[in-house]
């Protein structure tokens, strides 16, 4: 099924009577969840998009090479860098700004600019028993309503689904540069990050690859990146010389997951305090693992079939399964008292749970 | 402002009901005398009263869940309130409720620079969240402007923003995971200190939903180093048309300044009058400001100031020192109390997409001819937040009616052209019956079904947000004993 307008959308829902498996683009679908397929590329277009007001609103069938076009063509660009996840996936399909939404993907500015939900500043979707609804709106500043943007974001199409997105978005900075620091451990290339960020240098990008390099990325006007680089190094002499490499070219690998790229085995993704990420690191058994956002969300590789949960000890966090590993949830089991809170919101906007198919 | 009727049943239960309070609260948490009740009988929207019939101190996570756990056994209304600076009415009770105030609840329990965040009880004021951690060169980066006396709760329940949200974000984007008692007593740990939390974004809805959902008793927040320096520009125009392009050129031209403010010629006038603070007359005036280094500085505000010329300025004054910088916030700074100098005035806060700045600013002018109430604009250009201050007489009858019927208006109008009701103040009572105006009845029943989930019973802050009309049957289920 591939409805073209909303109001076709709508009725497809309100006649349903079989769970649903709702497709943008198909890149970023966690495991091979069942049901029937209704796509949503049939609702696509730019609706508005005002330069001047950092702001774009486009419907969610979109594609994300379209979107990422037209604000190109201003000097814009979305801030949240959206990692592109065909090659770790296997996946072929185009990437739709609604999937973008679903998954809440978020690359490595998220250290600075934060998640897709924080530039997420509108959105139109259709319920469970086929109501369209809308919420927030165009502009950048509004309070006006319980937040159902931020809940729509991340929910792997679980509450309703997306017809419409809207973006707060940031100029395309003149220039970046990339600093390196060698040969540090863990332990410490998370200190490095975490004495980075806490700097006002305005750090972009920190990424930590064991074996290869620590990673900080600046951007911004040109005499700018060149005295914040020259600061940053200064203030993380503790930790060796950083190279400064021109440009931020590598951290498209890094958003993509591109160490861990025609390597078998599972792929998790895990969110931790960063400074517990070392030592939760030492006890998961993983064959390879990367550091993003200052250390704050770790990759990483282990031999298929194994519950990374169960490898936590005392760490709290918690972790996705991205890749592999059938049999385990993909995502991490919710406090009974928070289930409790999210099976009510299900019950409330997809009565007839037909949409939960994405995070069963 | 119409409120519900208080429950006769509950009033006549009010010996039990504090009496149960005490049974679980110390005696100094219980406050129940009528004449120490009327402190509580407002926030910041001050036109409206009413005290509680109770008020609650709670110290502690455990103390505020056993308040809601009588309360919800008994049924009795609870209204959430932080510091009472709510301009919306937020905080205004009904004779029927217990207030339960959060501001003995001002600890600070974990600070960790390491993984940047502070984690604190919810009563803590915005600025001392800033005091704790600014030795060590951190802040907390939403700043509404009440900040000095506004507490963390209030922030969260609001969504509060602030003057440099242009670059920061609200509190929304400043905010890790919260502990939240909902009414049954039940007490949640949404997020913590992870940049993100599993499942559903329940922090997301939590944040902003004016605490009709569950009370916010502690809160982990993102804290940020502090940029080196910071510097305004001040340009005035002749026409707000002309300030308005200015606004959308330099967003366009990549600097990204941490905050855009904006005044019109009523506003200039009255402030000038009030602080004299040395602006040039003109119709409208944009103020600029700029972080980072001395360098980095004056890149920006060069590449502003470029900018500026091209749309022939009346004026540009940079600020060379710190001293220079002072007077060129004094004046916007005081915006405020120079109004209220003139008269008693209600401020509005309605965000419109910046494109559309001159012609509402045009149509104010207009109505405010219409309705002969004077008004002056001030407010964050950047993003699209209005502040129009509508001046009335609250000892001339019908003019407290007159100005919020103006409001109204313009309130209307700013969801006309693509904005919304409120940008940083939230709903409260005060926008809670135009509601309806941007949204459709199913947008709001989506919203109504959150509650439903958090409060079953919809004991929790029940009369705001949303039209009486639209809660009134879940309201009354809920009020069943």
């Amino acid at each position: 099924m591939r409805p073209t307008s909303e109001a076709e959308l709508a009725e497809i829902i309100r006649s349903a009577n079989a769970p649903l498996l709702v497709k943008g683009g198909g890149t970023r679908t966690l495991g091979a969840p069942k049901g029937e397929v209704l796509e949503t590329s049939g609702l696509a277009g730019i609706e508005l998009y005002e330069p001047g007001a950092l702001t774009i609103v486009a419907k969610a069938g979109t594609p994300l090479a379209d979107i990422e076009a037209a604000l190109a063509a201003e000097g814009q660009r979305l801030p949240f860098e959206v990692p592109d996840m065909r090659g770790l996936l296997g996946r072929t399909g185009q990437s739709t700004i609604g999937g973008v939404v679903a998954a809440n993907a978020s690359g490595p500015r998220r250290v600075q600019a934060g998640a897709c939900r924080d530039s997420l500043i509108g959105v139109r979707f259709v319920t469970g028993d086929g109501t369209i609804v809308k919420n927030g709106g165009r502009v950048v500043k509004n309070v006006t309503r319980y937040d159902l943007v931020k809940l729509l974001a991340g929910s792997f199409g679980s509450l309703g689904v997306l017809t419409e997105v809207a973006f707060k978005v940031l100029p395309t900075p003149a220039t970046s540069a990339t600093l390196i620091l060698r040969g540090l451990s863990d332990i410490q290339a998370v200190a490095a990050m975490s004495q980075a960020l806490g700097s006002p240098f305005e750090v972009s990008g920190a990424a930590h690859l064991p074996g290869d390099g620590t990673f900080l990325r600046i951007e911004g006007l040109t005499t700018s990146v060149a005295y914040r680089s020259g600061q940053l190094a200064r203030h993380l002499a503790g930790f060796g010389v950083a190279e400064v490499e021109e440009g931020s070219s590598r951290w498209a690998g890094i958003r993509d997951v591109a160490p861990f790229l025609g390597k078998s085995g599972d792929v998790w993704r895990v969110s931790v305090k960063p400074s517990d990420g070392p030592a939760l690191v030492a006890n998961l058994g993983a064959e390879a693992v990367f550091y993003d956002w200052g250390g704050g969300l770790i990759w990483v590789l282990v031999a298929e079939g194994t519950d990374l949960r169960a490898q936590f000890g005392p760490y709290s966090g918690h972790a996705t399964r991205v890749r592999g590993g059938a049999g385990i949830a993909h995502f991490q089991p919710e406090a009974p008292a928070i289930a409790v809170l999210t099976q009510g919101l299900r019950d409330r906007f997809d009565p007839r749970g037909l949409f939960g198919a994405a995070v069963a | 402002m119409e409120m519900p009727t208080p429950n006769s049943m509950i009033l006549s239960a009010k010996a039990r009901i504090v009496a149960r309070l005490r049974e679980v609260l110390p005696a100094d948490a219980v406050i129940d005398d009528e004449a120490e009740t009327r402190a509580y009988e407002c926030d910041a929207l001050s036109a409206y009263r009413c005290p509680p019939m109770v008020a609650v101190l709670p110290r502690s996570t455990e103390e505020v869940a056993a308040i809601l756990r009588i309360c919800h056994e008994e049924n009795v209304p609870v209204v959430p309130r932080g510091s009472g600076t709510s301009l919306a009415g937020g905080a205004l009770p009904t004779a029927d409720c217990v207030i339960l105030g959060v501001a003995r609840m001002n600890a600070v329990l974990e600070t960790d620079y390491d993984n940047r965040f502070i984690h604190v009880q919810s009563g803590r004021t915005n600025l001392s969240v800033t005091g704790a951690v600014e030795a060590d060169g951190f802040f907390y980066a939403p700043d509404p402007s009440s900040q000095l006396a506004c507490a963390i709760a209030g922030n969260i329940a609001m969504n509060s923003g602030g003057a440099h949200c242009l670059k920061y974000g609200v509190t929304t984007n400043n905010l890790l995971g919260v502990t939240l008692v909902q009414m049954d007593g039940t007490v949640v740990q949404v997020g913590g200190p992870f940049m993100d939390a599993p499942g559903l974004d329940l922090l997301g809805v939590i944040c902003g939903s004016e605490g009709q959902l569950g009370v916010v008793t502690e809160a982990f927040l993102r804290i940020l180093p502090k940029p080196e320096g910071a510097r305004p520009i001040l340009m005035g125009f002749d026409d707000n048309e002309t300030a308005g392009e200015c606004v959308s050129d330099i967003i366009k031209a990549g600097v990204l300044p941490v905050a855009i403010e904006f005044m019109d010629r009523p506003c200039i006038e009255a402030t000038e009058a009030f602080a004299k603070a040395g602006y040039p007359m003109c119709e409208s005036l944009l103020i600029v400001e700029v972080e980072g280094s001395p360098a980095e500085i004056d890149e920006q505000l060069a590449l502003i100031k470029e900018i500026a010329l091209r749309h022939n300025p009346v004026e540009v004054r940079e600020a060379a020192d710190e001293e220079q910088a002072k007077r060129i916030w004094l004046g916007r700074k005081s915006a405020f109390g120079a109004m209220g100098q003139i008269n008693d005035y209600i401020c509005l806060d309605g965000t419109i997409p910046v494109s559309s700045l001159p012609f509402v600013l045009r149509r104010i002018g207009e109505m405010s001819k219409q309705y002969g109430l004077d008004v002056a604009n001030v407010f964050h250009a950047g993003d699209g937040n209005m502040h129009p201050l509508i001046l009335f007489d609250a000892n001339k009858p019908g003019d407290l009616e007159l100005c919020e019927a103006f409001g109204a208006e313009v309130l209307k109008l700013c969801v006309e052209v693509g904005g919304c009701l409120t940008g940083e103040h939230g709903v409260g009572i005060e926008k809670r019956d135009l509601m309806g105006v941007q949204f459709a009845p199913e947008d709001m029943e989506m919203q109504l079904r959150v509650k439903d989930v958090f409060d079953p019973k919809w004991l929790l802050n029940p009369a705001k947000v949303f039209p009486l009309k639209v809660t009134a049957a879940r309201r009354a289920a809920g009020y069943v004993i």
